[in-house]
């Protein structure tokens, strides 16, 4: 019994988890081919296909998406961080009010992403509310195109990445110690200066890994980019889904999904480091 | 004593957060067919969308999906999170750890990918699962599921020690005794939470759903995607206005029965 209940997760993790991934990276060495499915693998007699990887690093097109997404992903953790810290700290600060406040945070991430993406684009339209609002302070009678912009998609992407940002600041707050700061202060430091040189710093491996909650899992978003940012906002997510969807390529979409994860290896381990000391 | 700067900046947060929604579900009242456009109260988008075959087959397979992908996950990361919590060391610890941990921190496109070429490769190999559909979506969703119910079973049995399971044994309950009337109370509240949060996570899914079923699996997310596509409906904001308060039901409940857990 005790070696049934290790074993079935244990399979059923190999298959659908270990196995896959494998298949991924034999993929990325496979040849496009007419047919269904449409490659013909390393061992149908071509042998390795070392030509998707090489167009990666060898075509603007797919390194660009590859920088972009991690531009996109670092920018929208820096923009998450910047609204979590204090968000963080104050919620951690609130006394009974704590618990709802927390609530109020989480509940968005449990109302379903789409919705808020869907509220955004009411919202960015150019009959939508925004500009509404601009029109009658009488800026401007043009409607400005909000939607499909760079910045419409970042706003998607903080607006559905922010709890994620907020809750490892708040655990780490509610372990400070505020007369720390409060000393600092009796002491003659600005509250600003206080902030800065004794609260920021005991909050840095919950920013570290604040800032690696978002980042990861944005680098490969498809969706938001997808329905809220222009068209030339081709980030690796939604270039892979174009190569298998659209191009039926699937050895360069795996490609792409190789190359996606040797970037973010290196994140995804600092990560794990910092959950462990925490 | 909280500064008032950090009070402000909890406060935009949280309109920011916030307020999309609310307009959101305020126009879900709108009877303008522009949405976002007040035009007096009125129901007619909820009855438009109960007239919706397409949206209402895709809300009932996701639901069902949902359900059957949650209630894998927590038999799967159920026994996983407990055993990675209290069997101590054993052949295989470390990669079961690495394995229930990775559809955590993979990209979901990477995860989506990967399942949608391990069913093909299956079908391929022994003729199962035939075909992409609900069925192959349910086995990606009960995937991710486990990952998550595995932590969270793990967390839970971790903050707690074993003294009980083991005063209960010493006291003369059988292994599987103490396992049923000691282990399984203090996991339940776990258990549930997971279960709560993997139908979420399933009911919320475009990408995994994207990858692994084919044309007869259109589930609720895959076709609000589909129509956000296309811009906003005020159809799709009385389908949001009904999906948030299930989701505020959800979480309540959560919250309950955590709290309960305690």
């Amino acid at each position: 019994m005790r070696i049934a209940l290790r074993l079935i997760p244990g399979l059923w993790l190999a298959l659908l988890v270990a196995a896959p991934l494998a298949l991924v990276g034999v993929m990325a060495l496979s040849w496009q081919a007419e047919g269904v499915p449409p490659y013909s693998p390393p061992w149908a007699g071509e042998g390795t296909n070392p030509e998707n990887l090489r167009l990666l690093a060898e075509d603007p097109y797919y390194r660009d998406s590859l920088g972009q997404s991690l531009l996109v992903a670092a920018l929208t953790a820096a923009l998450c961080l910047l609204l979590a810290i204090p968000m963080g700290i104050a919620i951690a600060r609130a006394g009974k009010w704590r618990n709802a406040l927390l609530g109020a945070v989480l509940l968005p991430f449990w109302t379903g992403f789409l919705i808020r993406i869907g509220a955004w684009i009411g919202l960015l339209r150019d009959e939508g509310w925004i500009n509404a609002i601009i029109r009658g302070l009488g800026w401007t009678d043009q409607p400005l195109h909000l939607l499909y912009t760079h910045g419409a998609m970042l706003v998607g992407m903080v607006h559905a990445y922010l709890p994620f940002a907020v809750l490892p600041l708040f655990a780490a707050a509610t372990r400070l110690d505020p007369l720390l700061e409060q000393a600092a202060e009796d002491l003659g430091a600005t509250p600003g200066r206080a902030f800065l040189t004794i609260t920021l710093p005991q909050l840095l491996p919950a920013l570290a890994a604040a800032f690696l909650l978002v980042f990861i899992p944005a680098a490969g978003e498809y969706v938001i980019p997808e329905l809220l940012g222009p068209p030339n906002a081709t980030l690796v997510g939604r270039v892979l889904f174009q190569e298998f969807f659209q191009s039926r390529d699937w050895p360069v979409a795996s490609a792409l999904a190789v190359a996606l994860l040797v970037l973010l290896i290196g994140p995804i381990i600092l990560f794990q480091r910092l959950g462990r000391a925490a | 004593m909280t500064p008032r700067w950090l009070r402000a900046a909890l406060w935009a947060g949280l309109a920011f957060l916030w307020l999309p929604v609310a307009l959101l579900v305020a126009y879900a009242f709108s009877a303008d067919p522009v949405p976002f456009r007040w035009g007096g109260f009125s129901l007619r988008w909820f009855s438009a969308l109960a007239g919706n075959d397409r949206l209402l087959e895709a809300a009932w397979l996701s639901l069902r999906i949902a359900a059957g992908a949650a209630t894998l996950a927590v038999l799967l990361g159920g026994a996983t999170g407990w055993v990675l919590a209290r069997h101590g060391p054993f052949a295989g610890r470390a990669a079961l750890g690495a394995l229930a941990g990775a559809p955590l921190v993979l990209p979901e496109v990477v995860t989506g990918l990967s399942l949608l070429l391990a069913f093909v490769a299956l079908e391929a190999a022994i003729g199962w699962p035939a075909g992409r559909g609900a069925l192959t979506v349910l086995l990606a969703h009960a995937t991710l599921g486990t990952a998550y119910v595995a932590v969270v079973v793990q967390s839970r049995l971790a903050s707690r020690d074993r003294d009980l399971e083991e005063a209960a044994q010493d006291l003369g309950a059988s292994p599987a005794a103490a396992f049923l009337t000691v282990t399984l109370p203090l996991m339940l509240p776990a258990l549930a939470a997971g279960w709560l949060l993997a139908f979420t996570l399933s009911l919320d899914d475009v990408v995994l759903a994207s990858f692994t079923s084919g044309p007869a699996g259109t589930t609720l997310p895959v076709a609000l995607f589909s129509m956000l596509r296309l811009g906003m409906t005020p159809e799709v904001n009385a389908l949001a206005t009904l999906l948030l308060a299930a989701a505020g039901l959800a979480l309540a409940l959560i919250g309950l029965l955590l709290r309960r857990g305690d």
